[in-house]
């Protein structure tokens, strides 16, 4: 059985027990997409287009360092969703995005969905409240990261 | 050879015995392990030894080993202090000064029949290790068992030959994770928070052994908490200055509790009021 787009987009935990009229609209701007281990799903600096939810796989965010090559701040595997940068203005990649394995993911179009969160600010609202959670705990988690907890006292 | 201060330690337990090291091994950079012969040991998991390194002073160090070994002693040490450094310096054949074991241990009676989550922090591993070789030695007495480690960075990890053999295991869940890594780590990379969200137990029906830094011990504990995990269901295992071990002195005193005779493993819910305190 081939699987709608709809359906998929139905099923990631991400956008679980969405309205379905909402799941219309996020399919509608929603593709299939597939990453081979080391390539890249975003990188540094490029326009922040599209967002990727995992299905399956998982993927670094890492930042290039001259000095110390390229530094993981994060992986993300399936269920997560892989890219906020698309959220807000100037819609630019801040770190690289990298599969460590085959990834297979929903590709969403952000510019589609900000036009259509415009124009039904429901969906908009909705894609906050479901954007938030990830963006805070990313918050906290490089809050902890960064006070070092496992340091010479832990 | 006779033991000349056999009598004067029964009568006095701040005196310690003189065992020696048998084995040592460096695990990471900072944090050696040091086997201990000279007699016949018996501990709980989870309980303390105070170690003295003679001429520079006595510290407080769990028990890191297998508590069916009864004729090894294994501690495991990070080097940071001048009594913690002495003892990682300590070479086989050298005495070491021996007292304990102190405190109160892992709940592994209580947890039968419940799903077990164990998670820890850094060195954090060491306490939970015997733990973890009972709940392994007598694994059909549990549901699910779920083992989840947090590092600082790939080189930071502890018992990592034994990691990668238990994450073999058919009857144990592992994940590990590192806050930060370069290119050649394949590992997770976050706070050992996020891996608990996604590990398979019943939190209606689980019981959690948590040991590390206490920061990350307090994350830890509300999220297994806000997942339905009981606060009297999550112990703790708690660091503070111990100095006699057996409730004199009070140097460990923690709120109403003293952390060396009451602990160093607690319930949160006895904790809860007391941890987020900034200064106790």
């Amino acid at each position: 059985m081939i699987e709608t787009i709809a359906h998929i987009v139905k099923e990631h935990p991400f956008f679980a027990e969405m309205d379905a009229g909402f799941v219309a609209l996020v399919s509608g701007c929603a593709k299939n997409a597939r990453f081979e281990a080391g390539q890249f799903l975003f990188r540094e600096g490029e326009r922040a287009d599209w967002f990727y939810l995992l299905r399956n796989g998982r993927a670094a965010i890492e930042i290039r360092d001259p000095a110390r090559g390229a530094v993981t701040l994060q992986t993300l595997r399936e269920g997560d969703v892989c890219g906020l940068s698309w959220l807000v203005p100037p819609y630019r990649w801040t770190y690289d995005a990298r599969a460590l394995e085959r990834v297979c993911a929903i590709a969403v179009d952000g510019a589609c969905l900000r036009r259509k969160s415009e124009a039904d600010p429901r969906l908009g609202y909705e894609m906050m409240k479901r954007f938030m959670p990830p963006l805070l705990e990313r918050l906290q988690a490089a809050r902890m990261q960064m006070i070092d907890v496992y340091g010479a006292h832990g | 050879m006779a033991d000349a201060f056999a009598a004067a330690r029964a009568a006095d337990p701040m005196i310690p015995r003189v065992a020696r090291i048998a084995e040592r091994r460096r695990e990471i950079e900072d944090v050696v392990t040091l086997a201990i012969e000279g007699g016949a040991f018996d501990f709980a998991p989870g309980q303390f030894n105070m170690l003295t390194a003679f001429g520079v002073g006595e510290a407080a160090i769990s028990v890191s080993g297998d508590p069916a070994d009864g004729a090894r002693l294994i501690h495991t040490i990070r080097a940071v202090g001048a009594v913690s450094r002495a003892l990682a310096e300590l070479r086989p054949g050298e005495p070491i000064g021996l007292r304990g074991p102190f405190g109160r241990g892992w709940p592994l009676l209580e947890a039968e029949g419940h799903d077990v989550v164990v998670v820890a922090g850094g060195l954090g591993l060491a306490p939970l290790r015997p733990a973890l070789y009972r709940l392994l030695a007598e694994r059909e007495k549990y549901g699910r068992v779920v083992l989840l480690f947090g590092a600082r960075s790939p080189q930071d990890i502890l018992f990592r030959d034994e990691l990668e053999a238990w994450r073999g295991r058919l009857d144990l869940e592992v994940e590990a994770t590192v806050d930060h890594a370069r290119g050649g780590w394949r590992g997770n990379v976050g706070v050992v928070t996020t891996l608990i969200a996604r590990a398979s137990f019943d939190p209606a029906r689980t019981l959690a052994m948590l040991c590390g830094p206490e920061i990350m011990m307090r994350f830890v504990a509300n999220a297994l908490h806000d997942m339905g995990v009981g606060e009297d269901r999550i112990y703790l295992s708690m660091e503070r200055n111990m100095k006699c071990a057996i409730g004199w002195c009070g140097h460990c005193q923690f709120g109403p509790v003293f952390v060396c005779r009451d602990g160093p493993v607690f319930p949160y819910s006895q904790l809860r009021g007391l941890i987020a305190k900034k200064e106790i």
